[in-house]
């Protein structure tokens, strides 16, 4: 009984225990801090079963939940995880607690709200992740920017009105292109079932306007050049806790996507595209990291070496089809790429919660206005400097396992790609590190920065968990691999045949 | 013919005529002071039952068949108790949001009520007609009883010239639309819906018959407010008294969409092919009309009144739909309804004694003002931008299933990229809400009956989630046995 409706609870449990905070009002802040770490701290505890009892074997979906929801339209309740989503869930839930404990004692308007958007945006990412009816996939992935608009409108910076409609229309209009794209096939197909449709035979042509239309949501969702735009503002003036939601998670429902959705579904498009997805993943590695390097804005810069990380991910995902052609080891490639999403998750959430600690005590993101942390903030300094390591892909940091198995996988594949995305490597370096050089260390340049205070053990514990995760996940990634093996040769198997009619 | 008995399926219809009149005489006796509460009262009470006896009916009544009454001038089917079920139910709201608006608003007395139920009556007159003459009688007492409703506010300058402008333009269009029934008639020699049905399926491609029809379309079109024939929505939605304003966009909305099936869906369904490309532009036009207008409007009530444009668009592309698209229609409308007597219920609710609440900008800071109600319209702003999970995307999903079905996927993709478009303005009045500070502090004086009714509004935008499926289900079969 409670392994089948396991999936089920880590959706409601946060969504449904959001509501309760709200309701329990804004004059309960104790109680209500108390409550949510409490219900996101049960969350985690109960995603941990999906890692201990699944079945690293088998590549079908597990903890399946399958209930007709709206007969009429043939949507179900559809839900399970393999070998992908998983490790993706547990992220999810992992984060969110160390979210909540960052806000702790920085949010102090509006507490139940904001705790609450949390909560229910938990359960929906959770929701995106275990989906396997196309509509109830649809339905999570434009829920979730109903609670994000809100958190980075109310809690966000000066600017957080522009930059929330921003994030809110780009994405929605990209995920609308999407629906159209379902309901077409739903009409095709006669079936939301995501196991169903990627089995259903379409012409060329209908899967290449299919995958156009898949590709507005999911690459404004990553996001990839050139509808990148509204990420370095949504996360510039999100709060931190917004930013992290969206860096370390939010993020990755794009590349989970291309992979639980394009690729199975149009295949044959996604062989005949993946030229053109591969070069804007180049661009975006390259030109981004490049823009990256100028920023003055600690959160921007992150952002953009965000959206530059990102790019390995979709490179690491589509190189699959020209590795195919050559016979080269595209099973290392999407490997690669989900280890990266993994591993951003731990990085960026971890970027974000540094410039955070340093936000809340002066409350500015220039880096000029820094200088000569590591003097005043040792612990600080010290974790900062490491997660800049990790960012720029530091051997033994999780930064550079998924980077290293793109990498090392478009070498058979093309040389020029995998010269190109190995110039990452400087790039990735240059900017995280000249930021730190400039932030945490030399000589302290003003007033502010000598009255810095050092971590409290609340942030101490939050980044120290990160670094954990971060460095075991570099020095030993076998588990996560393992985990996701067989799920990701049953998608490089499917994609190899044509399903053309 | 005549017997007594034919008047039992027409119960409703004579409980909401008798208890008007004493609505009516009653409203005559109350005072400002102690009137209002129990004219609300005996309202109420008249729609609950009126639901009572509609149910019991439709219950009754074996397989939904239809019964044909006055010498087949008056229907009673599944489709038709439905709708006045809605309808009773959104009036039971209008009624409330209109309760409050006498606390705040001196002039609305006892009249007031018995015009909204005489107005209610029409509604389901035209439900229920099935003879163009009934037919046009409904329409013609909503339009009348509505215009007074208008003009409710003697001294008020907007309300009298929304009143005029709506009067001036509704007489024509229904001018345009008797004449398109006389045409009608001069191509089929009836007016009785069913045997039209019957002469169109004989004779085809009749030239005195498409005239008719594009005629009776710009009548149906005017009730609803498409475009181009919605010039006379925002005035009258901006200048209206909040109350009346939240009535014009509840009933009188069914009404008309009901007219349109039993037009188009049942009269003509024979001569589908000539009216689904009208149908089609007059859609796609309302949903790009309607929504890059409201995007510049400072005036919530006005900018209420293109998104309706726009929904009321998103609604005809179900008819484009065929036989499917029109239980898509049926629900979207349905859906859309109550989102918007709630969105009006709300702006009624901000109102303060002689000022109404009608500028976006009074919807500052709502949220710390009130927690509670700024959920409450958040709820229904998100749904009426058609955002997943709530209800309002469910619509939207049912109407583009039935026209992709039908392969208009160009019809869809406009459709859905304006829907982006106007999520735009709705998220300006959750911005104002959320974001911006409160420029004042005064408490939001409600009473519990009301704030009920609107919670219940509201909440319905994420409660309908569970009877979702069957809603549905019921609206495909009724509209089956058309």
């Amino acid at each position: 009984m409670f392994e089948q409706s396991l999936l089920s609870l880590l959706i409601w449990l946060p969504i449904i225990g959001g509501l309760l905070v709200l309701a329990l009002g804004q004059q309960r802040a104790g109680m209500v801090k108390l409550l949510t770490f409490a219900l996101a701290m049960a969350t985690f505890l109960l995603s941990l079963p999906l890692w201990i009892q699944f079945d690293g074997s088998s590549a079908s979906m597990q903890f399946v939940e399958n209930l007709v929801w709206i007969g009429a339209l043939d949507i179900h309740y559809h839900i399970g995880v393999n070998g992908i989503s998983m490790p993706l869930v547990i992220l999810t839930t992992l984060i969110t607690v160390l979210i909540i404990l960052s806000a702790w004692r920085v949010i102090d308007k509006h507490v139940h709200q904001y705790m609450a958007a949390m909560l229910i945006l938990e359960g929906l990412l959770i929701g995106v992740f275990v989906a396997h009816d196309a509509l109830l996939f649809y339905l999570f992935f434009e829920a979730m920017l109903i609670p994000m608009f809100i958190i980075i409108g109310v809690w966000g910076g000066p600017n957080r009105v522009y930059a929330t409609i921003k994030f809110f229309l780009y994405t929605f209009l990209g995920s609308v292109l999407m629906l159209i794209g379902l309901i077409y096939l739903y009409m095709k197909g006669g079936t939301w079932n995501l196991t169903e449709l990627a089995a259903l035979p379409l012409s060329l042509q209908e899967q290449t306007w299919l995958f156009f239309a898949f590709l507005a949501a999911f690459a404004v969702k990553i996001p990839m050049f050139p509808v990148h735009t509204w990420l370095p503002d949504a996360h510039v003036e999100a709060p931190t806790g917004g930013s992290v939601i969206l860096a370390a998670i939010m993020l990755k429902v794009g590349g989970y996507g291309f992979i639980r959705l394009s690729l199975p579904i149009l295949p044959d498009a996604s062989l005949e595209y993946a030229w053109l997805l591969i070069t804007l993943s180049l661009i975006a590695i390259i030109y981004i990291g490049l823009v990256a390097i100028v920023q003055k804005d600690m959160k921007k810069l992150i952002a953009y070496s965000s959206i530059s990380h990102m790019g390995f991910v979709t490179l690491g995902i589509f190189l699959v089809f020209l590795l195919m052609k050559v016979d080269g080891n595209s099973e290392m490639a999407l490997t690669g790429a989900v280890v990266q999403m993994i591993s951003h998750g731990f990085i960026s959430a971890a970027m974000f919660l540094c410039v955070g600690v340093l936000y809340d005590r002066l409350h500015t993101r220039m880096i000029r206005d820094y200088g000569g942390v590591l003097s005043t903030m040792p612990w600080f300094g010290g974790f900062f400097v490491f997660f800049a390591m990790a960012n720029s892909g530091l051997p033994g940091t999780s930064g550079f396992v998924g980077e290293f198995m793109v990498i090392l996988a478009s070498f058979k594949a093309n040389f020029w790609i995998a010269f190109s995305a190995a110039l990452t490597l400087i790039l990735g370096a240059s900017y995280s590190l000249w930021m730190v050089k400039r932030v945490v260390f030399g000589p302290i340049t003003n007033e502010a920065v000598e009255s810095l205070q050092d971590v409290s053990s609340r942030e101490f514990f939050i980044l120290a968990v990160l670094a954990i995760l971060v460095l075991v996940l570099g020095v030993w990634p076998e588990p996560l691999v393992d985990v996701m093996r067989v799920s990701v040769q049953q998608v490089i198997e499917h994609v190899s045949v044509s399903k053309v009619i | 013919m005549f017997g007594w008995s034919e008047l039992i399926p027409a119960l409703p219809e004579l409980l909401v005529l008798a208890m008007a009149c004493v609505v009516l005489v009653v409203g005559l006796y109350s005072t400002n002071k102690s009137g209002g509460g129990f004219i609300v009262f005996l309202s109420v009470l008249t729609m609950l039952f009126a639901i009572i006896i509609t149910a019991k009916d439709h219950v009754a009544t074996v397989e939904f068949s239809r019964q044909l009454l006055f010498n087949g001038t008056f229907i009673r089917d599944g489709f038709g108790d439905m709708l006045k079920i809605v309808v009773y139910i959104l009036m039971i709201a209008v009624f409330f949001y209109a309760k409050q608006s006498l606390r705040t608003n001196q002039n609305v007395r006892g009249e007031y009520f018995a015009l909204l139920l005489f107005a209610t009556l029409g509604c389901m007159v035209m439900i229920s007609g099935y003879n163009f003459i009934s037919l046009y009688l409904g329409l013609e007492l909503v339009a009348l009883s509505s215009y007074a409703l208008v003009a409710y506010s003697r001294t008020d300058i907007k309300g009298n010239e929304a009143a005029m402008k709506y009067f001036i333009l509704g007489a024509m269009a229904s001018g345009l639309f008797l004449y398109g029934v006389s045409l009608l008639y001069g191509a089929t020699g009836t007016l009785q819906i069913d045997e039209m049905a019957s002469a169109i399926a004989r004779q085809d491609n009749d030239m005195l018959m498409v005239l008719g029809l594009i005629f009776v379309l710009v009548g149906i079109a005017f009730k609803l407010g498409a475009v181009p024939f919605h010039m006379w929505l925002p005035d009258v939605y901006q200048g209206a008294p909040i109350a009346t304003t939240t009535f014009l966009s509840s009933a009188p909305k069914i009404a008309a969409f009901a007219l349109a099936v039993r037009i188009l869906s049942e009269g003509m369904e024979n001569i589908f092919d000539y009216w689904q490309p009208m149908v089609a532009s007059l859609a796609i036009l309302s949903i790009i009309i309607g929504n890059i207008f409201a995007l510049q409007q400072e005036n919530l009530k006005r900018m209420f009144a293109y998104s309706t444009i726009s929904h009321i668009g998103f609604m005809l592309l179900g008819f484009v739909g065929g036989a499917d698209g029109v239980a898509a229609s049926m629900f979207y409308m349905i859906v859309y309804l109550i989102m918007a007597v709630g969105g009006f219920g709300l702006i009624m609710l901000l109102s303060t004694k002689g000022i109404e609440a009608e500028n976006i900008s009074d919807f500052k800071g709502l949220n710390q003002r009130n927690g509670w109600y700024a959920f409450l319209m958040l709820l229904i702003l998100f749904s009426m931008a058609g955002i997943p999970p709530l209800v309002g995307f469910f619509a939207k999903l049912y109407v583009l299933q039935a026209i992709i079905a039908q392969g208009y996927i160009w019809l869809a993709v406009t459709a859905v990229i304006f829907a982006v478009i106007g999520a735009f303005y709705y998220l300006r009045v959750v911005k104002v809400m959320y974001f911006d500070e409160s420029e004042t502090d005064q408490a939001i004086d409600v009473s519990f009956d009301v704030k009920a009714i609107l919670s219940v509004n509201a909440l319905a935008q994420l409660g309908l989630l569970v009877i979702l499926p069957v809603l549905f289900q019921y609206c495909i079969y009724v509209t089956q046995s058309l």
